[in-house]
């Protein structure tokens, strides 16, 4: 194990310019030299397809893929609540060096100052390109964009469109991916799922690809491949993420070489839907932004059964606002998550099941109406009736956490490309810029950054100073290979003929990683999950079983090489989680916190990203990362 | 409660489909459709057979993916819903409930429920954005854009892509959908320079497309999970008139 090998390669100078000097060093080509590449992105939502569209527009050939039908359907499209920019409209104090700051923090110092730093800087452009695109973003009455607050910060920078600002932004991101397919720059392959990377001589040169309407596996070449496949909730089997969310193709880039950084750092949203039965097949996720206008709250007294309505306010506990009276009901989200799983463990708990805890709008419609609430978050209002059959104007919101998000993803260097040469990843799928914990509204901030603004310029750079090759390159022995491996594995699953279905191995396993490395951890339990994960992936490999054929629609298969993917993944998951003795952001280990139950860093030893090297049949190998911290002091984190 | 599920089965686009009949005893009503149907798939691989194709993905209502006829109606009876926000408490003990693929020219059987509507995204690429390059926007506020524009423009935008709309219309025209579209740009101020060639193109696109004529009939507003508004096709109606006209101007 060596500590310290991996490099950022970030430039030196001021971290104000760093960026923008950086830019001006970089190697440019014209439409006319990019016209002599092709470029292969995996994933088409918000970073996908704002990466394909300007890569596109730069003249670059694009194939894009997708498992989805249309770019349209990505799961960007789920994002609720808003995306952040360092604006300042509101006069409220804001600055890029102040939403650079609140990300550290929030991402409890663990994440890379310059990554961070560019990120924010890069938000206020966003805005500007979106608004552009023709994105209706919510305004004021005198025709200004709107803002609101999110977790985690004191000043209003949140730009929203109602409860949909996913939909919004990456309907125009697949608006501008839509332009260049009309230009004849971008090729669409819908309903494909990448199965595997090809490097030759050590460089990611294309990818197999799997036809999920017919089963056809196909070689596809490029000079180089983006990652932008979003994250691994899945692996959970219940989160917030849709259906089909998965790491597979994270997972096969990791297996050709690719580390993979702060598996285990995996967001718990507080306030989500609760489960309400074993025939659950996803949890829905309430936004933050309701928190802008909601109070949480349980019962003070135990085993209270009372309806909501019935307890009189001095017997309400208002806990995050008791505990955190700066920050009250906006502490950032994995202190929210874990809060709120200390109440119900102290049987405070509420509903029938005693694990939610309340989400009241009560103050706030007596306030202000519910005209007020309707404008601001009304989908959401009528999600929630709609699947839990009560009305959130009458009566609060009953809410628990939830998986969510993944700050952990594939290794990137301040340019986004993998420890493999030519494999660039973008968006949730890397690991780069929230550390810890990620603040709301950050994520869409960050796809859209790296798709637009980031990785437009490094790709472009990085292809200056390699050959186009633009012949078709499929018949090479590597990608021969890749494909029959694939054929192989396909088979090998076909065969087995058990009798259990994917999701009943799914669910089996999303409860050992829920229980084991979720809101909170501890070493016994990580070591037995350590132990019994390969008892899952045994299980799997001999009892599995998958009915019709693979040469056609089979959304069983499909599920399948999902599945085999996250199996590998919770152990590494789980190693991570047990390497990492102390707590960060996320990474709660109970072994570690203060005597207020916060998180207890550990800076002296644990200030790095570990970033972990594939060992087939072995344990996984340990490489680490150092964050610099030049511009922040390290601080305990605190939100009271 | 009870339910037997009538269920449009077709292996390709090239077979022959047909109902078939399953029944499913001790469904909890809290349920939601789509988990109803997972229940019934989980059984069907148990027996060996084939599960039912279904496409869904968010589970949220957003993402578009899900959709098809349940008893004669796109994404069923409940107003305003896609058919993964629809849940069992909605029907009753020992209902009949059919199944069926949406029924379009332009939207051809993939498999059992699913169905292909990628005819939605060449109308999209045919015109449906603003032809602005990464990097060449201005400051935002630079444009104040009146609130009532912009929240109608949101509403417009709010099309999720499922085309229930087709589905419901006797002629299978895609109008809302495309006048979802050409709405939300038309009122704002953005891209207006495009307006016209944007609404000719998206209108011979959907043409081409073999999407039926729109005749008003008010059937796609009154089914679409997210209400988009019947006053989109007037708008797309005049921006094409306007067009139209701008067109024979110029000619002069």
């Amino acid at each position: 194990m060596k500590d310290f090998l991996l490099n950022s390669s970030a430039p030196n100078g001021e971290l104000h310019t760093k960026w923008e000097d950086y830019k001006k060093t970089l190697n440019k080509l014209s439409p006319e030299e990019a016209n002599q590449y092709k470029i292969i992105i995996i994933g088409t939502g918000l970073a996908g397809a704002s990466a394909a569209a300007t890569l596109a527009e730069k003249g670059f050939n694009i194939h894009a893929f997708s498992y989805h039908e249309s770019p349209r359907r990505a799961h960007s499209i789920a994002a609720q609540g808003g995306i952040n920019a360092a604006k300042n409209y509101k006069k409220d104090g804001d600055s890029v060096m102040r939403l650079f700051y609140d990300t550290i923090k929030g991402g409890d110092f663990r994440s890379r100052e310059d990554n961070v730093y560019r990120l924010a800087e890069l938000s206020a452009n966003i805005i500007d390109q979106c608004v552009a695109q023709g994105v209706p973003f919510a305004r004021e009455y005198g025709g200004f964009l709107d803002n609101r607050s999110f977790g985690g910060v004191q000043v209003s920078r949140t730009f929203y469109a109602r409860g949909q600002t996913g939909q919004q932004l990456l309907l125009g991101a697949y608006s501008a991916l839509s332009r260049q397919t009309n230009a004849g720059k971008v090729t669409f392959y819908p309903r494909h799922d990448m199965l595997d990377i090809v490097t030759v001589d050590g460089k990611a040169k294309g990818v197999v690809t799997r036809n999920l309407l017919d089963g056809k596996i196909e070689a596809h070449s490029a000079d180089i491949v983006i990652l932008a496949t979003g994250g691994y909730s899945n692996v959970y089997y219940l989160s917030t993420n849709a259906m089909a969310s998965n790491v597979t193709a994270n997972w096969r880039a990791h297996r050709k070489g690719a580390l993979f950084a702060n598996p285990s750092f995996t967001q718990i949203h507080p306030t989500c839907i609760p489960v309400k039965n074993n025939f659950q097949s996803k949890l829905t996720l309430m936004s933050e932004s309701l928190r802008n206008d909601g109070r949480v709250w349980v019962p003070k007294k135990k085993n209270d059964t009372r309806k909501a309505g019935d307890i009189p306010e001095e017997e309400r506990d208002y806990y995050l606002e008791r505990i955190y009276p700066a920050f009250g009901n906006l502490v950032p989200r994995d202190v929210a998550s874990r809060r709120a799983k200390e109440v119900c463990d102290n049987g405070q708990g509420v509903g029938n099941t005693g694990v939610a805890v309340y989400l009241d709008f009560k103050k706030v419609i007596e306030e202000k109406g519910e005209k007020y609430i309707k404008e601001k978050y009304g989908n959401l209002f009528d999600m929630y009736q709609k699947i839990t059959d009560e009305n959130p104007y009458q009566t609060p919101m009953k809410i628990y956490p939830a998986v969510h998000y993944t700050m952990g993803g594939l290794w990137v260097d301040y340019n986004l490309m993998t420890t493999i040469s030519g494999l660039f990843s973008i968006g949730e799928s890397n690991f780069s810029d929230h550390g810890a914990n990620r603040l709301g509204a950050s994520a869409l901030m960050q796809g859209l950054a790296d798709g637009y603004f980031v990785v437009p310029h490094t790709v472009m750079d990085y292809l200056a100073k390699e050959k186009p090759d633009f012949s078709n390159k499929t018949d090479k022995k590597e990608f021969v290979d890749a494909v029959r491996a694939t054929e192989k594995d396909i088979e090998k699953i076909m065969s087995i003929n058990g009798d259990l279905v994917v999701d009943e191995v799914h669910r089996e396993l999303g409860k050992i990683v829920w229980d084991k490395v979720g809101m909170t951890r501890n070493k016994e339990g990580l070591e037995s999950a350590i132990d019994f994960i390969p008892k899952i992936k045994e299980k799997f490999w001999k009892n599995i079983s998958i009915p019709g054929s693979d040469k056609d629609m089979n959304q069983e298969l499909e599920k399948a090489l999902r599945l085999k993917d996250f199996i590998e993944l919770a152990e590494l998951m789980a190693h991570d989680a047990l390497d990492r003795n102390e707590s960060c952001g996320a990474h709660f280990r109970e072994e570690y916190q203060t005597t207020e139950n916060e998180a207890k860093r550990n800076d002296q030893e644990f200030k790095y990203v570990a970033a972990w090297g594939y060992n087939k049949d072995d344990k996984p190998s340990l490489f680490k990362e150092d964050l610099k911290y030049k511009n922040v002091k390290l601080k305990t984190r605190s939100y009271k | 409660m009870n339910v037997n599920l009538k269920i449009w089965r077709q292996e390709s686009n090239t077979t022959e489909g047909a109902v078939h009949n399953y029944r499913l005893e001790d469904v909890d009503p809290n349920i939601s459709f789509l988990e109803m149907l997972d229940i019934l798939n989980n059984k069907l691989i148990k027996e060996k057979k084939d599960p039912v194709a279904f496409d869904h993905d968010c589970r949220e209502g957003i993402c578009g993916s899900c959709g098809f006829m349940i008893n004669g109606r796109p994404n069923g009876h409940q107003k305003a819903t896609t058919v993964c926000q629809l849940h069992m408490r909605s029907f009753n003990d020992e209902d009949d409930i059919l199944l069926e693929p949406f029924r379009a020219k332009s939207f051809g059987v993939i498999k059992d429920l699913s169905v292909d509507r990628q005819s939605f995204d060449r109308i999209i690429s045919s015109a449906g954005f603003v032809s602005i390059d990464t990097g060449e926007a201005g400051e935002a506020n630079h444009i104040p854009i009146d609130k009532s524009n912009a929240d109608e423009a949101f509403l417009s935008a709010a099309c999720i892509g499922c085309g229930a709309c087709v589905a419901a219309c006797k002629n299978s025209s895609a109008m809302l959908f495309t006048a979802a579209k050409v709405s939300h740009l038309a009122l704002l101020p953005q891209g207006e320079e495009e307006q016209a060639e944007r609404v000719n193109k998206m209108v011979a696109t959907m043409d081409a497309e073999g999407f039926g004529a729109c005749t008003n009939t008010g059937a796609c507003s009154a089914e679409c999970p997210k209400e988009i508004s019947q006053t989109n096709i007037a708008r797309l109606n005049r921006e094409f008139i306007k067009a139209q006209l701008g067109g024979l101007i110029k000619k002069k």
